[in-house]
């Protein structure tokens, strides 16, 4: 279980307490955070749930998968190093208290 | 009245035309109407993670309903409409209520198609669409894995062997029966064919190709016992689930007199035969240019066309010309289609395909579709990379050679000129 704080680019800030296995981009899209799509549902395959994450946790996160890291490089908003798919970041204690900044943008 | 626009159908297309409204500036009443007991969920999961038991139905959610309510889109669930008035902008709906409307979207979605053989309609034989065939598909596998009765997939397609790898990983006994002598062969390359052919197979799912089916068998209470072949053996069953395809959900729109024809018929814009109504998605036969019909069923299809319809209705011009790209997870291969491979004669593999059976060996490739020197589309297994670099080819219009597509000494991102 996590607390994962999102903050979108109109700067509101929403925590939400996330279960084990939920990926950031589930529980973002459950509790009503605008700014992340999601379109494919899941599946890494579409890149419309492009974050920012607190680049001093960065090294909590499992890494990039090269298919992470393919899709990455088709974000609608400007990319970043600290630029992840919500849809592949699944919530851990590790992740308590992590900081996502969301773009204004993800198509 | 106020500008008031109604949304049939809740799902991807129907959802994305609604955001795509307010973000551009529309400020008259919409209503998403959903003929299912959901707000919006993603369907994609539904052959796959969720299937498997991985996920559970709270992070199927799309929108949540906050963020409906924020949009001022007004979700109403278990409705269907029964008619479109397009002289006096009504919709009438299955309660008999009416809704006007000064523009109207239809997402309507598609059907699957139902095995048109006795037995057919048999208890535990399933289509999977929505969220209640899934349920209904994972309940009897729960039986099946109980009873240990086998898994009987009917067609190669997507559907059919994304629930065959999830039926496999649950560990039941599978058995993908297809008409046609090669897997997905509307859409792959021969070889690649063979490949996912092969990557089933060493997973422990049967394969029969050139299968010809003659009933689904029951018991007295009509529940599937087996699928009967037409050369008289027979497979036994606990569940059957049918993957043979879609067909548009074009009916409102027929009985309304619009323009229909495997589809409802839209431009590129998304607009149909009436200029108050537009349509998106998988009920959709997009006309091209050169007059002939393009029907396809995606994520992308109905994101896209979905914004399109949404200008159309605000009076804009915002055609969806970009390659059409599709996936699907089966096993832990990520398939990645960029273009239409209709017409390819020849291909060249890109990358080492290697035997799909052999855990050891990666299996990032890529498959290109020619058809003669012009590059139509682009598979690609395990590697995004390529995927994202043929739709960018695909869409500049830039074909490199059979040689080169084969070639990974060639870059290819090369040929776009940066």
């Amino acid at each position: 279980m996590a607390n994962i704080t999102f903050v979108e680019a109109s700067g509101q800030s929403t925590t939400v307490n996330l279960a084990d296995g939920w990926s950031l981009m589930q529980g973002a899209t459950a509790n009503g955070i605008d700014g992340i799509l999601g379109e494919c549902g899941g599946s890494c395959a579409c890149a419309t749930c492009h974050c920012y994450v607190d680049e001093s946790r960065l090294g909590d996160l499992s890494p990039a998968s090269e298919g992470e890291l393919a899709m990455l490089e088709n974000v609608a908003a400007e990319r970043r190093p600290n630029s992840r798919l919500a849809c592949q970041i699944k919530a851990s204690a590790a992740l308590e208290g992590l900081l996502v900044h969301l773009p204004a943008t993800q198509e | 009245m106020s500008a008031a626009i109604v949304i049939i159908g809740a799902g991807q297309a129907g959802v994305q035309t609604a955001d795509a409204l307010r973000t551009g500036g529309f400020a008259g009443s919409i209503t998403l109407l959903g003929n299912e007991a959901y707000g919006p969920y993603h369907r994609p999961p539904l052959s796959k993670a969720w299937l498997a038991g991985e996920m559970d139905s709270a992070q199927l959610v799309m929108r949540a309903p906050e963020v409906l309510a924020r949009k001022a889109i007004a979700l109403r669930t278990n409705v269907s409409v029964s008619a479109i008035n397009r002289a006096a902008k009504l919709v009438t709906l299955s309660d008999g209520s009416t809704l006007p409307y000064t523009g109207l979207v239809l997402a309507t979605g598609a059907t699957p198609r139902s095995l048109p053989l006795p037995g057919g309609d048999a208890q535990g034989v399933f289509a999977l669409r929505s969220r209640d065939n899934a349920s209904a598909i994972a309940e009897r596998m729960a039986i099946c894995i109980e009873k240990q009765l086998p898994v009987i997939v009917i067609g190669g397609g997507f559907i059919g062997l994304e629930v065959a790898a999830t039926a496999r990983k649950k560990g039941l006994n599978v058995t993908v029966l297809e008409a046609t002598p090669r897997l997905l062969g509307r859409v792959l390359a021969p070889v690649l064919s063979d490949w996912y052919a092969d990557l089933h197979r060493c997973h422990g799912a049967a394969l029969v190709l050139d299968a010809r089916i003659a009933a689904i068998e029951t018991d007295a209470q009509n529940t599937v016992t087996g699928v009967r072949m037409a050369d008289g053996s027979v497979y036994p069953a606990g569940l059957v689930v049918v993957g043979i395809g879609v067909a548009a959900n074009d009916q409102l729109a027929q009985a309304a007199g619009l323009a229909c024809e495997r589809g409802i018929v839209v431009d590129a814009c998304g607009r149909t035969s009436d200029p108050s109504i537009v349509a998106a998605g998988d009920c959709t036969a997009r006309r091209l240019a050169d007059g002939s019909l393009l029907r396809l069923e995606s994520v992308q299809n109905a994101t896209e066309q979905g914004k399109s319809a949404a200008a159309a209705l605000l009076g804009l011009e915002k055609p969806f010309t970009a390659t059409p790209w599709f996936w699907s997870d089966q096993y832990d291969k990520k398939l990645q289609m960029a273009g239409l491979s209709m017409g390819a004669d020849q291909w060249a593999v890109r990358g080492d395909m290697g035997y799909a059976g052999d855990t050891s060996i990666a299996g990032s490739f890529s498959v290109y579709h020619f058809k003669g020197d012009q590059l139509l589309a682009v598979d690609s297994v395990n590697a995004s990379k390529d995927h994202l670099q043929a739709r960018k080819l695909l869409d500049a219009g830039v074909s490199p050679t059979v040689a080169q597509a084969g070639d990974l000494g060639v870059d290819l991102a090369g040929l776009l000129g940066r």
